[in-house]
């Protein structure tokens, strides 16, 4: 079949099993426009109101389904729009796969309008990039971006497809959708090692991120918490991989994390990393990080390995393959003192809950709680509401937290939830800032358009919650730029778009808001009032270790 | 901090150098030589690095080379494991009082002259990268107009070849 490269370009999406793309069409964009046109019944466009917001979108839809999101842009502003959320999807390892057009590749490198070097710009925050020369090169070029973006630690791939390229033709053959490369378990004189230090180990720990998601290893890291007694917490990024409830599950660690988990790991004499890079929002100081815990890493990526820890064991290979493998060499192993240990903890953590009256930001999340389906994906931004939010969910299915972890991006959230809501065909939630959702809040005249039931859940406090307690703590209460100083009408500009919207102040009210919320049709915005001096806590100060956690504020106002 | 030489195999691409450099740049090794060449298939380019850091860092900047899709194999050289040349042009100042003693060092390294006028000469030197160094310290006693020097290029002593561990 002979078909242009516009044509090959939306072909090589539908055979690659890609149903629903995010984007914002543009003049080096049109070939492809005119094919999604023509294709309109097979694939589905969903137009952002920005392109950053269809970055986020297509991210949300990949971390919602587990699939390779897609988004498209035209060449210039509509590519160096996409860059924020391409980052943020390489920090997270997130499956996408952008796609640019660009001016003829007569015109490159002339400096002609609307022409960038996004292949150049994107270099360092994608798996890999292509710019294709050559029409014959473009069905290649697709399907092995695909294979790259899902195969190993999964990861963004952009796609640069000049204008001609777009409009000449060439033979395309229907092939089935690629495969991910076969993944592969540890070796096993490492799998060995490992279960040797495992057996000896008396406090045992287990500490899980995104990639234990990403391997789909949940069940092999629950039979072998239960193997050997040992408790289980996780990074942000590994939330909702297994249930809140669980009765092994400390929840999230690092400088917001709760403290019965952040305990846990400095006290054990073991931590089994699974899918994790030990970031510096999880450890602290690393030289004061679990001194006394050798360190097992299983990790797809070799390169994540001895990165920022000295692990005693280091395991390249897929969670799941080398958790099966490690499985049968553990000892059945029953540890009631370090249970005893760990339950001490947690005693010591529901003390300190913060258990005041009115709407408190833990309230505000344990009455969102109660209107959450097993399978509402809820997505966040970036600030103090994220750790409210992480601290306090109860998830109950896999993937249905959605934040943006690595490079922490304000403005995330509601192009997520957007994606999420397409991804899940259910109602998204988004827990937002007032400070984050200012960011793109654009995206509600998309949520509007497409009638998508986005629950919009502000935690408004006139602030910028995060920077402000850090000014509080720090910074000798400098509060420089961090209040808002604001008149947005939340209420308002919801009706303004088309949509619905209220403002609470009360427990009640949130209550009865929210329930209208869940019911309604459309996007439909919670402004809800907190006060502008509540504290993330606990926190582990910046550098500081265990030792510094500090648990409790009393903040002269 | 170590100096290291390591031989990168790649696609013979546009944009693969800037991959491969750009790798270094992000870990902020700064790069002392660099050749790159086609080699025996027009399909791969061999890149040789000449870089000074840290064994961790050195490490972990291998590791996320092994992660370009573009890049096929990596190797490590010492000095024992490896022969190391690379090639100088020297252009020296011709004059009646020096003319003797600058090609008397030529001569000893075994530098060779590849043009000459009344007012320059110009040498040419293949030798590792020490004796090169040592050679041009000589002529700074003398009045050099420019100079301009390949980096390392390197080959492992054995009959091994850096594409026996292409995929890792």
């Amino acid at each position: 079949m002979l078909l242009s490269g516009a044509d090959i370009i939306v072909k090589i999406l539908i055979e690659q099993g890609c149903d629903t793309v995010f984007g914002y069409p543009g003049g080096q964009a049109l070939n492809i426009y005119d094919s999604l046109y023509a294709h309109s019944n097979e694939i589905n466009h969903i137009l952002t109101a920005h392109e950053q917001g269809a970055a986020h979108a297509a991210d949300g839809y990949a971390r919602a389904t587990g699939r390779v999101g897609v988004v498209f842009s035209t060449s210039g502003p509509g590519a160096t729009n996409l860059v924020t959320g391409i980052a943020t999807a390489y920090l997270d390892s997130i499956p996408l796969i952008a796609i640019c057009g660009n001016v003829p590749t007569t015109h490159i490198g002339t400096d002609s309008f609307q022409e960038i070097d996004i292949t150049g710009i994107t270099l360092p925050i994608t798996k890999h990039n292509y710019f294709v020369n050559d029409v014959e090169d473009l069905a290649d070029i697709l399907r092995e971006a695909f294979r790259l973006a899902k195969s190993g630690r999964p990861g963004p791939v952009l796609i640069d497809v000049p204008k001609d390229v777009q409009i000449a033709k060439c033979e395309y053959e229907f092939q089935p959708a690629v495969e991910k490369e076969e993944p592969f378990a540890a070796k096993n004189d490492r799998i060995n090692e490992a279960a040797k230090i495992i057996n000896a180990a008396k406090q045992p720990y287990i500490y899980f991120g995104g990639g234990l998601i990403t391997a789909n290893a949940q069940a092999e890291m629950l039979a072998l918490a239960e193997k050997i007694d040992a408790p289980i917490g996780c990074s942000l990024m590994g939330l909702s991989a297994i249930p809140t409830d669980y009765p092994r599950f400390l929840g999230m660690q690092g400088m917001h994390g709760h403290y019965t988990s952040s305990m846990a790991m400095h006290n054990a004499d073991l931590i089994l990393s699974l899918g994790v890079r030990f970031n510096d929002r999880v450890t602290g100081n690393r030289q004061k990080f679990a001194t006394g815990a050798k360190i097992i890493h299983i990790d797809v990526d070799g390169s994540e390995l001895f990165k920022t820890v000295d692990a005693v064991c280091g395991l390249r290979g897929d969670v799941k393959l080398t958790l099966e493998k490690l499985l049968p060499m553990l000892k059945e192993n029953k540890k009631p003192e370090w249970r005893v240990k760990v339950e001490a903890f947690r005693q010591e953590e529901e003390s300190c809950l913060d258990k005041r009256e009115g709407l408190t930001p833990r309230k505000v999340i344990l009455i969102l709680n109660k209107y959450l389906g097993e399978n509402t994906a809820v997505c966040t931004d970036v600030g103090q509401h994220q750790m409210w939010a992480a601290q306090n969910l109860n998830f109950k299915t896999p993937r249905r937290f959605i934040s943006s972890g690595g490079l922490g991006t304000m403005g995330f959230g509601f192009g997520a939830a957007i994606g999420a809501a397409f991804g899940t065909k259910e109602r998204s939630v988004l827990v937002t800032g007032d400070g984050s959702f200012g960011m793109n809040l654009n995206e509600l005249a998309t949520a509007v358009r497409y009638n998508i039931p986005i629950v919009i859940l502000i935690m408004n406090n006139g602030v910028l919650g995060m920077v402000r307690q850090w000014q509080t703590l720090f910074y000798n209460k400098h509060y420089s730029n961090s209040v808002l100083e604001r008149k947005t009408d939340f209420t308002a500009f919801a009706k303004s778009f088309g949509a619905n919207g209220e403002a609470v102040t009360t427990p009640e009210e949130l209550d009865e808001a929210l329930s209208r919320a869940f019911r309604a049709e459309g996007p439909y915005i919670i402004d809800c009032k907190i006060d502008k001096d509540e504290f993330v806590l606990p926190m582990l100060p910046p550098g500081g270790s265990m030792d510094d956690i500090i648990t409790n504020l009393e903040v002269e106002q | 901090m170590n100096r290291y030489t390591v031989a990168v195999l790649v696609n013979n691409q546009f944009g693969v150098l800037n991959r491969v450099t750009s790798m270094f740049r992000r870990r902020r090794f700064n790069i002392s030589s660099l050749t790159v060449s086609e080699t025996e298939t027009s399909e791969l380019s061999r890149i040789t690095v000449v870089f000074d850091g840290d064994d961790a860092g050195k490490q972990q900047l291998i590791n996320h080379l092994y992660k370009l899709p573009d890049v096929c194999s990596i190797k490590e050289f010492s000095d024992d494991n490896s022969v190391s040349f690379e090639l100088l042009l020297i252009k020296m100042k011709n004059e009646t009082k020096s003319r003797e003693d600058i090609r008397g060092a030529a001569d000893a390294f075994g530098a060779i002259i590849v043009d000459y006028s009344k007012d320059y000469m110009m040498f040419r030197l293949t030798e590792t990268t020490k004796r090169i160094d040592d050679f041009i310290n000589l002529m700074r006693e003398f009045t050099i107009l420019e100079i301009c020097r390949t980096g390392s290029v390197s080959l492992e002593r054995s009959s091994t070849t850096i594409r026996q561990i292409i995929n890792l």
